[in-house]
């Protein structure tokens, strides 16, 4: 979860991650941002998120995204 | 609640049909100086003794070159003459079908000249011989029968939607005449009392086929059919016009057809010296139409012909026509009073002051 | 059949009365039979077309579906005896099959689109390498291309992609698939729906609901508003600019390029307004495809704002699977090793940002025009990505961010930029379009409009006075609409207005419209696509 919260706060400094909700649904991230993220987490954590994974109820908050995130290492 | 919406509804729709109508009526063409010949059709529905001995159906050779006055004074003959600008043969044969909903006259003369167009030509001469006809089933199959491929079926119910686009060039002319209009014809003749001498024709143009089209055969036919069906003596008539250029090779055509049917066939051109024309004086516009004075003299030619061969009583001393007709006769003297007043005044015609250029082929 | 026949408005009304009159089980029937009616209309060969993707379609779907199925199945029925390599093995073959059945239909369907849309481009550029080598040059084949040819394969990819993606389960009735493909108002020109969207209320039994039915109405007559008095009659003035380049240069490339902005506005949103409106008088829910684009502050927010439906189609569909597919992650990897953290990240965002806008361009016309406008647009928000520290530096500076002033510099700027952009859709080929690009600035005279010049571009006078009072309604519109519904805050005024603006607007479309004689009827701009 450390390490996603990096990666996020490089993109977007001025967000507080731990605690926003609603990161797509306030256009805060956008399609770059969210390419971005799923290379650099491909590097971390050694897992692809797939296309149709990327929705806004994944993406809205890190905690969503850790989710995801751990389900998918679950499913390898 | 719901009994109000409907009421609202009812008068919403009520609103937008008087509005459209009113648009409608006031976005047409009026066709009250200049095109005048384009408000013929319409006139002849506000006429209100539809009961004639003769019909004349065609374009201008019948509208300029014929008076149903003269025919009236001279033999007791009640005509109207139903043209209308570049008047095709199916207007012709839908234009009398509608005439016959109304009066049983003993005698319909056809111009034959329009034998020479099988296809439609021009947008403005269909709506000419069309918009004035009252909406019904006739005159959607006449509509159907003329449309140039551009046109469509719906704008001859609706012709708002074909003249909505006149909105930025309405003139007071649209204004005046709005609700109601000038009579301009005299039973369908429209008057012209100035003279341009006829000079020399362009030879005529040899043609590759002189045979008329099919499609104006078959109408020819259904006009006969039409007519021998209504128990009505049909007469085929060659005004005389020098132009369009008649052919020898039409003219057989039409002699053929006349004597394979059993029709009376008129052509004034082989008899220019019994009528007594002088193109130096009788045309307005160098041998097209025929003015005032030519229309009279083929008017005296013509009625003695159709008197003789068709039996016509002379009704003269009916006391009822006696007095429509001399309402008529006085509304036709009054305008040829003031159209040689105007050329006096003016060196023209003021209703007609306009190239009339467009009109060479009618 | 186009919207703005006569023969179509006869149609809709008798599809819409019937609609309200048959048994409501029936209704979707009745439309599936009147999209096949209406695409009749526009060539019987073009139903071969539409049938075989239909068909196609169906059967992968149905095919996607049950694979998954026995998958799920297999899994259960064997969950305590199989290892976990043996179900991992497993679930790869079926992951394998249903991979070939989804690349067999993209590729059978998209083959199809490519071959009538893009042979003829295809043929052009190869006989310009030929002439080039002296070699003789290939013919051109007369393919003709099917109505909305575009709009409906797209549907049907996406609806085949998200069977794939288990996002739904395939529909099992085959007259509802051609239903969602052929639905007869989004059929020339989109919105390219979703199924699922779409879906819900496409096949359900609607009763007549007299509030949507007349917001339905209100909004089919917005749109042809815009359509016959805005986008027909500024056409003429578009059309004689851009197709006398040699005439009309410098300053006439930019009113050319405002006019097209503004007819291509008002000709594809109003062709969607009507299209959206008939489905509301139908009762059914069409996704939006704009949302005042125009007003946006740069040229990424545009295209969130305009033809909605084909931009998430292209992100959730090409930009999304290629920017996170493995190869362009091993690209990420090896580009971040090789030119640092910093411009190694950005390496594949220009990869698919560039690919997908190459395809949009493509999707756009056969043309180079369309490919080197597509790509254009992908540099534009490129570079504006890169300028975004600058921007941010800019602003810490300088505190104007929401003043009014600045936003409407921002406005009009982006306008501007994709208007320029648009130059490439008007011209000949793509060397014209820049030398016009060029000319405004090398031959800009304000002169020459003073003279009465834009009086001989084929509107006169009173066109313009229309066409101004049509604009002034179009902006105040949309400014009214930024706080809700437009027909929600007419309808709630007293009656007398409310009718008043409706035979306002019905008069105003059936004599200021540009159509019949006198007028050329244009096809929608979106029409061939």
């Amino acid at each position: 979860m450390k390490a996603l919260l990096e990666i996020l706060e490089e993109l977007h400094p001025e967000i507080d991650f731990e605690t926003h909700k609603s990161l797509i649904d306030d256009k805060i991230l956008d399609s770059f941002d969210i390419i971005t993220i799923i290379a650099e987490v491909n590097d971390e954590y050694d897992v692809a998120i797939p296309a149709h994974e990327i929705t806004p109820e994944n993406f809205n908050s890190a905690s969503a995204l850790y989710e995801l995130i751990e389900r998918l290492m679950d499913e390898d | 609640m719901r009994k109000k919406k409907i009421i609202s509804f009812v008068i919403l729709i009520l609103v937008i049909v008087t509005l459209a109508l009113l648009l409608q009526k006031l976005l047409m063409p009026k066709y009250m100086t200049k095109i005048v010949e384009g408000a013929l059709i319409a006139e002849y529905y506000d006429e209100k003794n539809k009961n004639h001995d003769v019909i004349f159906i065609g374009d201008c050779e019948v509208y300029e070159n014929l008076s149903p006055i003269t025919l009236w004074e001279e033999y007791g003959i009640t005509s109207y003459i139903r043209g209308s600008a570049q008047q095709l043969i199916w207007h012709s044969y839908y234009i009398l079908e509608d005439t016959l909903k109304y009066e049983k006259p003993d005698v319909v003369v056809f111009s034959v000249l329009s034998m020479m167009y099988d296809t439609p030509q021009k947008e403005a001469y269909n709506r000419m011989s069309i918009d004035g006809l009252p909406l019904s089933l006739t005159k959607m199959k006449l509509a159907k029968a003329s449309m140039l491929p551009e046109e469509d079926l719906i704008t001859y119910i609706f012709p708002l939607l074909r003249f909505h686009s006149r909105w930025n060039e309405l003139s007071e002319e649209d204004f005046k005449y709005w609700f109601k209009k000038d009579q301009i014809a005299h039973n369908g003749y429209l008057m012209r009392v100035d003279v341009k001498p006829a000079s020399s024709f362009p030879k005529p143009r040899k043609l590759a086929d002189y045979k008329f089209g099919d499609i104006c055969y078959e109408y020819l036919d259904k006009i006969v059919k039409l007519c021998k069906d209504n128990d009505i003596e049909l007469v085929l008539l060659k005004a005389p016009s020098l132009y369009p250029h008649w052919y020898e090779e039409w003219d057989s055509q039409i002699v053929d057809y006349a004597e394979k049917n059993g029709l009376l066939y008129i052509n004034m051109l082989n008899h220019l010296d019994e009528i007594g024309l002088d193109f130096n004086t009788d045309t307005y516009d160098a041998g097209l139409h025929l003015n005032l004075s030519g229309a009279e003299k083929s008017s005296v030619f013509l009625g003695r012909i159709l008197q003789t061969e068709f039996n016509l009583s002379d009704k003269r001393q009916d006391k009822y026509l006696k007095a429509v007709w001399k309402e008529k006769a006085d509304a036709y003297y009054e305008m040829e009073a003031d159209q040689y007043r105007e050329l006096e005044e003016y060196g023209y015609l003021l209703k007609f002051n306009m190239k009339r250029s467009e009109e060479n082929n009618q | 059949m186009l919207f703005t026949s006569y023969g179509f408005i006869l149609f809709l009304c008798v599809v819409i009365g019937l609609y309200y009159i048959i048994p409501k089980r029936f209704q979707w029937q009745l439309l599936l039979i009147s999209s096949f009616v209406f695409y009749y209309f526009s060539g019987w060969s073009n139903l071969i077309y539409i049938l075989v993707t239909i068909v196609s379609t169906y059967f992968i779907g149905m095919k996607l579906g049950n694979l998954n199925k026995q998958q799920n199945l297999y899994l259960k029925e064997n969950k305590e005896t199989l290892s976990r390599e043996e179900k991992k093995a497993y679930k790869e073959r079926i992951k394998a099959k249903r991979w070939r059945w989804l690349l067999f239909c993209l590729f059978f369907n998209l083959g199809i689109l490519a071959v009538i849309k893009y042979t003829n481009f295809a043929i052009a550029n190869i006989n310009n390498i030929f002439t080039l080598f002296k070699m003789n040059e290939l013919s051109f084949v007369n393919l003709i291309q099917p109505m909305g040819i575009s709009f409906y394969t797209f549907k049907t990819m996406g609806y085949i992609i998200d069977v794939y993606r288990v996002k739904y389960e395939p529909e099992r009735n085959i007259g509802k698939l051609a239903l969602f493909v052929s639905f007869f108002p989004q059929l020339i020109q989109g919105p390219i729906s979703r199924f699922d969207d779409l879906s819900l209320s496409l096949f359900k039994e609607h009763d007549f609901n007299a509030k949507s039915f007349s917001f339905g109405f209100q909004r089919v007559l917005w749109g042809y508003f815009k359509k016959l008095v805005i986008a027909d009659r500024i056409v003429v003035a578009v059309l004689e600019i851009t197709r006398n380049p040699e005439t009309y240069d410098g300053i006439f490339v930019l009113v050319g390029m405002v006019f097209y902005a503004i007819q291509l506005y008002a000709d594809f949103t109003g062709g969607i307004d009507i299209t959206i409106g008939i489905a509301q008088m139908l009762g059914i829910e069409v996704k939006e495809n704009f949302n005042r684009p125009y007003f946006s502050k740069s040229i990424v927010e545009y295209w969130r704002r305009w033809h909605i439906t084909m931009g998430t189609w292209f992100r959730d569909y090409i930009f999304y699977p290629l920017s996170v597919c493995k190869p362009m992650l091993n690209i990420s990897k090896s580009s971040r090793k090789r030119f640092g953290e910093q411009i190694g990240k950005k390496v594949p965002v220009y990869l698919s940002t560039m690919t997908v806008w190459f395809t949009t361009g493509l999707w756009h016309g056969a043309s180079w025009n369309f490919v080197v406008w597509g790509l254009l647009n992908g540099f534009v928000i490129l570079v504006s990505q890169e300028f975004e520290p600058l921007y941010a530096k800019f602003h810490q500076r300088f505190n104007v961010r929401d003043t009014f002033g600045f936003r409407l510099f921002q406005v009009i700027r982006t306008f501007l930029l994709m208007s320029s952009l648009r130059i490439l859709d008007c011209y000949r080929d793509v060397g014209i379009s820049f030398r016009m690009f060029g000319s405004m600035f090398t031959k800009f005279n304000i002169n020459e409009m003073l003279t009465g010049s834009l009086l001989k571009l084929g509107l006169d006078i009173s066109d313009y006075i229309v066409l101004l009072i049509g604009v002034i309604v179009l902006i105040s519109i949309s400014l009214i609409q930024r706080s809700g519904s437009v027909r929600e805050k007419i309808s709630g005024k007293p009656a007398i207005i409310r009718y008043t603006v409706y035979v306002l607007l019905l008069f105003s479309i059936v004599i200021f419209g540009a159509y019949g004689i006198g007028f050329d009827s244009n096809q929608f701009i979106y029409n061939q696509f």
